[in-house]
């Protein structure tokens, strides 16, 4: 079966993010970026179920600038077939992401898509549940385990307080939590194969989807910072303070 | 004006997340009406009711709601969801499963985990694992969010009087089915709702000796953490992570014992009222957010701990 795989180039996930002094947005000037971590373990999961002899192809897109096909190549060392880059230079809301991965999907046809739980940019945790919505797909979120079926795949999935099984019928969506899988490194002979897979562009005029936004940054700001209190001696000490002086215990 | 709340609740009972998020409606403004959308539900619609500062109490009982598998409630949410103008859920795994296909389904897009209410449509949340708190203004017809429970305040379970009715809208994608669940059993209180926390981190060296949190946990009634080096390393389950990718706490007091101070820890629990950590580690980063810090084995530390609370 064909798996689709959605990647998202973000800055990397190392880099300490700085406010811009203007509180207009976050400074992603020369900032180092990469490939999203949710997106790097739906990559793995879908390489595994190829190597699995689940999956017969692999099909990777992402959504951004040209340089965004760093994140395409990435993920074709790492065993993808081939890329799609819907290229655009908009700023991108997850309905806008999610419209255009449907036309991807009714492109592809594909049977499973895997995509991150979420970007560790904007943290929104909305287009694969935005996807699912829109091509009518069963969704399995926060997966933790993955496990083709017949016609149906069976999602583990990362809930509060534990974990949950779902049987969807395919076509499916999933969307990866941290413990699905630990991702590989791309090897140098793959990152040179990598070079001579196709990798198609396309533009959202072409899927005809038009890219608008609903939403507007007002401004950004850091965090209110904590600052460090005392360090006590002991023991005894401690628990003197919470009671009398923080008053929580 | 009119908001609906999504409940939060597992047939039985209303989840104190559910509060937190009335809470953030009443500070929008305009009716609350609250959805219990589940199976066998009528317990928690009643609660619901008299929830302060509910206005109406919708219920959708029907059994294709039992899991609130989010292709059924996407769906019941968009349709129930149109003459709405904000429609909130509480930013659990719940939530967060659901309310985006509902989004989707009103072609509106959908704000995640709000902290606070800044304008009827404008709102701030945390970005970058809490790293940078962006300020969003939404024009959709609709507004779409889920609420981070530790940036409000819970509504109070009495007071209110709210008029129930039942909803027959009955939405099976026929897509999906519930298959299982393995939920972790313990007595001790949930992490997101307890006054008190304590959490371990690799320091701990093995699962085996959370047994010395547990006990410290037990007589004062504290829930027990992990942080995300602690999960990967396997000596406690995920559900105990707190931290950006784990779950986000902000009680009264938080222990953090073994733990280095990451900033995707930090993200989970800095807006405690009271941080202490204990860490032989003087130059560990938790100690800059902590209120006390004390510098010592954990190993004799907590057991002292254990006995002196």
């Amino acid at each position: 079966m064909k798996v689709l795989v959605a990647v998202k180039r973000v800055i990397d996930y190392n880099v300490k993010v700085r406010v811009k002094p203007d509180n207009s947005d976050v400074d992603l000037t020369n900032v180092k970026m990469a490939m999203n971590p949710f997106c790097e373990i739906a990559i793995e999961e879908a390489v595994r179920l190829k190597e699995k002899g689940v999956a017969s192809e692999i099909v990777v897109v992402s959504i951004g600038p040209k340089t965004a096909q760093e994140q395409i190549r990435t993920a074709l060392a790492l065993g993808a077939d081939r890329g799609i880059l819907i290229e655009t230079e908009e700023k991108l809301e997850s309905l806008t992401v999610a419209k255009l991965l449907k036309a991807v999907v009714e492109k592809e046809q594909p049977q499973l898509v895997i995509l991150g739980k979420q970007s560790i940019d904007n943290d929104n945790n909305q287009t694969g549940q935005m996807l699912g919505a829109l091509t009518g797909m069963a969704q399995g979120t926060f997966a933790s385990e993955v496990a083709i079926d017949g016609d149906k795949v069976n999602v583990t999935r990362e809930i509060d307080g534990g974990l949950r099984t779902v049987a969807l019928k395919l076509p499916a969506i999933v969307t990866t939590d941290l413990r699905l899988n630990e991702p590989r490194y791309a090897s140098l002979p793959n990152i040179m194969k990598a070079k001579r897979k196709p990798l198609d562009t396309v533009t959202p005029a072409e899927l005809s989807v038009e890219v608008k936004q609903t939403q507007t940054l007002v401004k950004v700001t850091p965090p209110a910072a904590r600052s460090a209190g005392i360090k006590v001696a002991s023991v005894q000490e401690l628990v003197e303070k919470l009671k009398n002086e923080a008053k929580v215990l | 004006m009119a908001i609906l709340v999504i409940a939060e609740h597992d047939n039985a009972s209303l989840k104190g997340a559910t509060l937190n998020t009335v809470s953030a409606a009443n500070a929008i403004g305009g009716d609350v009406v609250v959805l219990v959308a589940g199976e066998g539900c009528g317990a928690v619609a009643e609660a619901a009711a008299k929830v302060a500062g509910v206005s109406k109490v919708l219920v959708a009982d029907n059994a294709a709601y039992k899991y609130q598998l989010a292709e059924n409630m996407g769906e019941l949410v968009a349709e129930l969801g149109k003459g709405y103008s904000h429609i909130l859920a509480a930013a659990t795994t719940t939530g967060k499963d659901f309310l985006p296909r509902a989004a989707a389904l009103l072609d509106v897009n959908m704000i995640s985990e709000i902290t606070k209410v800044v304008a009827a449509d404008t709102f701030e949340r945390p970005i970058y694992a809490g790293n940078a708190i962006a300020t969003v203004k939404s024009s959709d017809a609709i507004i779409v969010a889920t609420v981070r429970g530790t940036g409000f305040d819970a509504a109070a379970v009495t007071g209110g009087s709210a008029a129930v009715e039942a909803v027959a809208v009955a939405k099976d994608a026929g897509t999906s089915a519930f298959a299982g669940e393995e939920l972790a059993k313990s007595d001790r209180p949930e992490l997101t709702a307890a006054k008190i926390v304590i959490s371990g981190g690799r320091g701990m060296q093995n699962g085996d000796n959370f047994e010395l949190l547990y006990k410290v946990a037990d007589k004062i009634g504290a829930a027990v953490g992990a942080s995300r080096a602690a999960v990967d390393a396997g000596f406690v389950p995920n559900d105990m992570q707190v931290g950006q990718t784990g779950k986000i706490v902000a009680p009264s007091l938080y222990v953090a014992v073994g733990i280095s101070g990451a900033i995707q820890h930090l993200a989970g629990m800095k807006d405690s009222k009271v941080i202490v950590a204990i860490n032989k580690d003087e130059e560990a980063p938790i100690f800059q957010v902590a209120d006390y810090g004390l510098v010592a084995d954990l190993f004799e530390a907590v057991p002292e701990l254990e006995k002196l609370v």
